[in-house]
């Protein structure tokens, strides 16, 4: 017995115990029927192999450890952006509870939605009864501002029919008849999350647009789209405070900066932040709009344009060109130009990037995560003299993969790099072992190739469940690039460090001053 | 603020008249039903049980594909578990249940990861037989040291009227009698996970017990064998309780389901005794191994010494005195460790009133845990409950305890803004709620990533959690000084 109530020790040293390693070893001999020893080795070094690879990539049907999710998770983020919005999915309720914990996990804050909980009655006559009592119980109970509804892949495959089962809702008196309820079809069995935020996004915006009648632009007024986005409060208040040093008159649409770090102050904030009513309502008359996130917005974008506002698509501003073409067209949008204040700021990044350029010059990367921040990354990447040599996105499409080739294509470091679209993390496995990096970027899941493959993984993307608090700092901006540089330089410090560390061996190399 | 038990329960019945009166009169009518008062003496807590929740209240509950995935089934280490359907629903619990194991990740075990069809719009006009009949040769293919393969139902499969039977049945022939098992938990059947684990243990009696020729595996029996039923291993839970009862010389021959394989799973059946501690979630297979094939089966609770020392003498009681002896053998030895947790922990918790609301067994089974650190639940409910369940919880709840089944988040909000309980143990999706209004929290499913909880090395790293949580300086920095 090694317990003591002086010391206590949980999961991580108590199960190294004798008493427990032995139990471990009866239980697998007598009990498991386990594949002899050598097999498992013999398969292991074979997943390694080329061949391997070469049947790894001709899986037709089976999806292996995705790096994406799925729609409604994306609607549910895009909702919340907006003040006291209650999002509301029409569907089962064990989606909704996956949503809500998934957020959770992440951003280490409560996220409020609310699900019509349609059961096996709801499958067999459709879910209107689910959505009129669901939208009674939720105004009742919560008196938010607007209900932005979207639905799980069961109110899909039934049909239901949003838009008339809202009226119905109204007519029934469930909510006020003038009262708004945006909504948004958001299939989970099309696209991703990125899909279900632009679906959903385009649903508020063309709620309160469609009945606005004749645009009356205000010159030099713009629109932001943040898009999907695991670092959502620290970014948005990043290109807030930017925007702010540059004078500019902007509103974002899905204003996600406040929602997930209310203070510990004694009070819940089950809403906090959040674009207004009003300000989608003016945002109509904006000159133009950006989004941060081409391919999370492509049909908000698209919805925009057509209204006749200029749209400008990014991928991320991360690292300097990135951030430059942001602010450049921030400038040119707005009229206004860009302060002495910001250039320092880019002066300083580039400064470090300067005195760091030996540490990171032609190491090779394997990034995954969704499109956007691929492109950002991958940019970035190139300009630190880094090579990405392998760059991965399940949710990312040919189209996303010719972009990504076309930044390999303008950069000398990219001369050896590769992009794989729709891929999982099964594939990237193979490639790890095949074509070896020296530094793995993507979410908490790399921590299995961590693992297996033994490639160092620097958490960039969503979700991080298994550090805290990366949220809260932007990677986007000038700023935001210093966090990503660090990130990155941390990690191979710390990697040099234990590879040198070992007294009277290896520990020539553990140096004081790098 | 001391109350007595008549103004508790005055008070407690006042507060569920103000979380009522939100609701639309119909379902003000319904959620009356599931919020009560405790009288002592009733047969069960007073409240209806296991009913669907109503729409658009954010209820806590998942779904049934949650409570055979992810509970059920997704532990048996050395099976490969299917999400068939769209993406999110295995995204979502990939790995987030800490149902710990040993084995090699991706060659001989597959707990943490992530399988799925990754429905399209075309599987789902079309049908995913095919898909599936495919998807399962790349598993066998990819992965050729898996002992099984579960295929775990999401919502559309039911509604697009797939045969997964027929694939399974069909795949099992083609790879010689392989264990291939179609569950029906799409997401939209029932009213909670419930149902889930109990398609999941359907699935075990007829697809695995009745399938699988019972000399399969090479297996001597002896008189003290048992069987560990509903316990997943969350934070090593199952191997904490395990290795009490090896110590009382009891042998156990498998987990159900944490650590647990397929042959484990297989050979239960030859167990003299199944022990049960997730009644909730496993009590239809022990019923239908008590009828089919004459094995016994006993609930017992490894949560605080009090409780442990109960049930170690419960199980005993079906053996010899061999066992007898080797159940107060072992709770001799621990009893030193217990006495030192005790004395160093309840100065500091004792008096502290705990709100509980969690799934399966957890809302009575904790309860002697806080009382053996002189803690005390005032409240308490289930997420997915059964009347049962309620009956049971009857033997732990003190008189005027509040009860609230399948609360809904603007009660639960309310019940501890008005209550101010020292500590709230509930989920993650709960958690960051109540440390926001400054109350002390942990998560009572996850552990929040400590444990394990159950058995004596559980139980101090159960104290020690309580403590840092309600004890925490953090607490006292809530206020901004100059608001003060």
């Amino acid at each position: 017995m090694t317990q003591s109530a002086e010391k206590v020790i949980d999961h991580e040293m108590l199960f190294r115990q004798p008493e427990y390693t032995e139990m471990f070893e009866n239980k697998q001999k007598n009990f498991e029927y386990k594949h002899p020893e050598a097999r498992i080795v013999e398969i292991q070094e074979w997943t390694k192999t080329k061949e391997y690879q070469e049947k790894n990539f001709a899986r037709e049907a089976l999806t292996v450890n995705p790096a994406k999710a799925c729609q409604p998770l994306g609607a549910v983020f895009a909702a919340v952006g907006f003040a006291n919005t209650l999002p509301f999915v029409h569907g089962s309720q064990g989606c909704v509870a996956y949503y809500r914990s998934h957020f959770s996990r992440h951003f280490k804050e409560p996220t409020s939605c609310v699900s019509s909980s349609m059961t096996e009655d709801a499958a067999v006559f459709g879910g209107l009864n689910n959505m009129v009592d669901g939208l009674a119980n939720a105004y009742n109970m919560y008196k938010p501002d607007m209900i932005a509804v979207s639905t799980t892949c069961m109110a899909e495959v039934i049909g239901d029919d949003l838009d008339s089962f809202i009226k119905t809702a109204k007519t029934k008196g469930s909510i006020p008849e003038d009262y708004d309820v945006p909504f948004a079809h958001t299939p989970a069995f099309v696209g991703s999350h990125i899909t279900g935020y632009d679906n959903a996004l385009k649903g508020i915006v063309e709620h309160f647009w469609s009945k606005a009648g004749e645009r009356t632009p205000i010159a030099n007024k713009i629109n932001f789209i943040g898009g999907f986005d695991g670092y959502t409060t620290g970014n948005l208040r990043e290109i807030k405070r930017l925007l702010g040093l540059m004078g500019a008159d902007y509103t974002i649409l899905g204003d996600t900066s406040d929602i997930w770090d209310t203070p510990t102050d004694g009070e819940f904030r089950m809403y906090d932040g959040g674009t207004t009513k009003e300000e989608v309502k003016a945002a109509y008359n904006a000159s133009a709009t950006i989004s941060f996130q081409e391919f999370c917005t492509e049909k908000t974008i698209k919805y925009i344009a057509s209204k006749g506002q200029e749209t400008v698509a990014l991928n991320q501003p991360i690292g300097v060109t990135g951030t430059d073409q942001f602010l450049m067209e921030v400038s040119r949008l707005t009229s206004k130009p860009i302060p002495d204040a910001i250039t320092k700021e880019r002066g300083r990044l580039v400064d470090a990037i300067a005195d760091s350029q030996a540490m990171i010059h032609g190491k090779k990367f394997a990034l995954y995560g969704d499109p956007d921040l691929m492109l950002g990354l991958t940019q970035f990447l190139l300009e630190l003299g880094a090579e990405p040599t392998t760059v991965l996105s399940t949710n990312g499409d040919d189209k996303w993969a010719a972009k990504v080739q076309a930044l390999f294509d303008a950069s000398p470091f990219g001369k050896n790099c590769k992009v794989y679209p729709k891929k999982d993390m099964w594939h990237l496995r193979s490639l790890l072992f095949t074509e070896p990096v020296e530094y793995l970027i993507g979410n908490t899941h790399g921590k299995y190739l961590e693992r297996d493959v033994g490639v160092p993984l620097i958490r960039l993307g969503f979700p991080i469940f298994d550090r805290h608090h990366y949220h809260r700092f932007p990677i986007w901006g000038y700023e935001g690039g210093l966090r990503v540089l660090v990130m990155i330089l941390d990690e191979m410090f710390e990697r040099l460090d234990q590879s040198t560390i070992i007294t009277a061996k290896t520990d020539i190399s553990y140096d004081i001053v790098r | 603020m001391s109350l007595t038990v008549e103004e508790t329960r005055t008070r407690n019945k006042e507060l569920i008249e103000e979380v009522l009166s939100v609701y639309p009169e119909k379902s003000a009518k319904k959620r009356a039903k599931h919020l009560s008062v405790h009288e002592e003496g009733k047969s069960d807590c007073g409240v209806k049980s296991n009913i669907k929740s109503l729409p658009g209240v954010m209820t806590v509950r998942g779904c049934a594909y949650a409570g055979s995935k992810g509970v059920v089934w997704g532990p048996i280490k050395d099976m490969i578990h299917i999400s068939h359907g769209p993406v999110g629903c295995g995204q979502y619990s990939w790995s987030t249940r800490r149902n710990y194991y040993i084995g090699t990740t991706g060659i001989d075990a597959f707990g943490t990861m992530q399988f799925t069809s990754d429905f399209q719009e075309k599987d789902i006009v079309f049908g995913g037989d095919k898909k599936l009949e495919k998807l399962i040769d790349e598993v066998e293919m990819l992965f050729p040291l898996n002992k099984g393969i579960t295929v775990q139902s999401e919502c559309p499969i039911g509604l697009i009227g797939d045969d997964i039977e027929a694939v399974s049945k069909k795949k099992a022939k083609e790879y010689a009698g392989k264990t291939i098992v179609p569950v029906r938990c799409e997401g939209f059947r029932g009213v909670s996970q419930s149902l889930g684990h109990h398609i999941a243990n359907d699935m075990i009696r007829d697809w695995v017990f009745d399938k699988t020729d019972p000399n399969k595996n090479a297996f001597v029996g002896t008189p003290y064998d048992v069987a560990i039923i509903g316990d997943y291993n969350i934070g090593g839970d199952a191997w904490s309780s395990r290795i009490l009862l090896e110590e009382m010389g009891l042998r156990v021959i498998a987990q159900w389901s944490g650590d647990g394989t397929i042959a484990e799973i297989e050979n239960t059946p030859k167990a003299k005794l199944n022990v049960l501690h997730c009644y909730r979630s496993m009590n239809y297979i022990s019923r239908h191994m008590e009828e089919k094939y004459g094995t016994p089966w006993v609930e017992y609770n490894f949560f605080g010494p009090s409780k442990i020392a109960a049930s170690l003498r419960e199980i005993a009681g079906h053996f010899d005195d061999k066992i007898k002896e080797g159940a107060e053998r072992v709770i001799a030895k621990y009893s030193v460790l217990m006495d030192d947790v005790i004395a160093q922990f309840k100065p500091r918790l004792e008096g502290k009133r705990v709100m509980l609301y969690v799934g399966g067994l957890r809302p009575r089974h904790v309860i002697g845990a806080y009382e053996d650190l002189g803690m005390e639940v005032i409240g308490t409910g289930y997420e997915f409950g059964h009347n049962d369940d309620y009956q049971r919880t009857t033997d732990y709840v003190k008189d005027a305890t509040l009860i609230y089944d399948d609360v809904t988040g603007y009660e639960f909000e309310k019940f501890v803004d008005k209550i101010k309980p020292d500590l709230v143990g509930s989920g993650i999706k709960e958690k960051y709620v109540f440390q926001k209004m400054g109350v002390p929290f942990r998560q009572m499913h996850s552990w929040d990533y400590s444990g394990p909880y159950h058995g004596y090395d559980g139980f101090a790293i159960f104290a020690r959690d309580m403590d840092m949580a309600i004890n925490s300086p953090v607490w006292n920095l809530t206020k901004a000084p100059w608001k003060k």
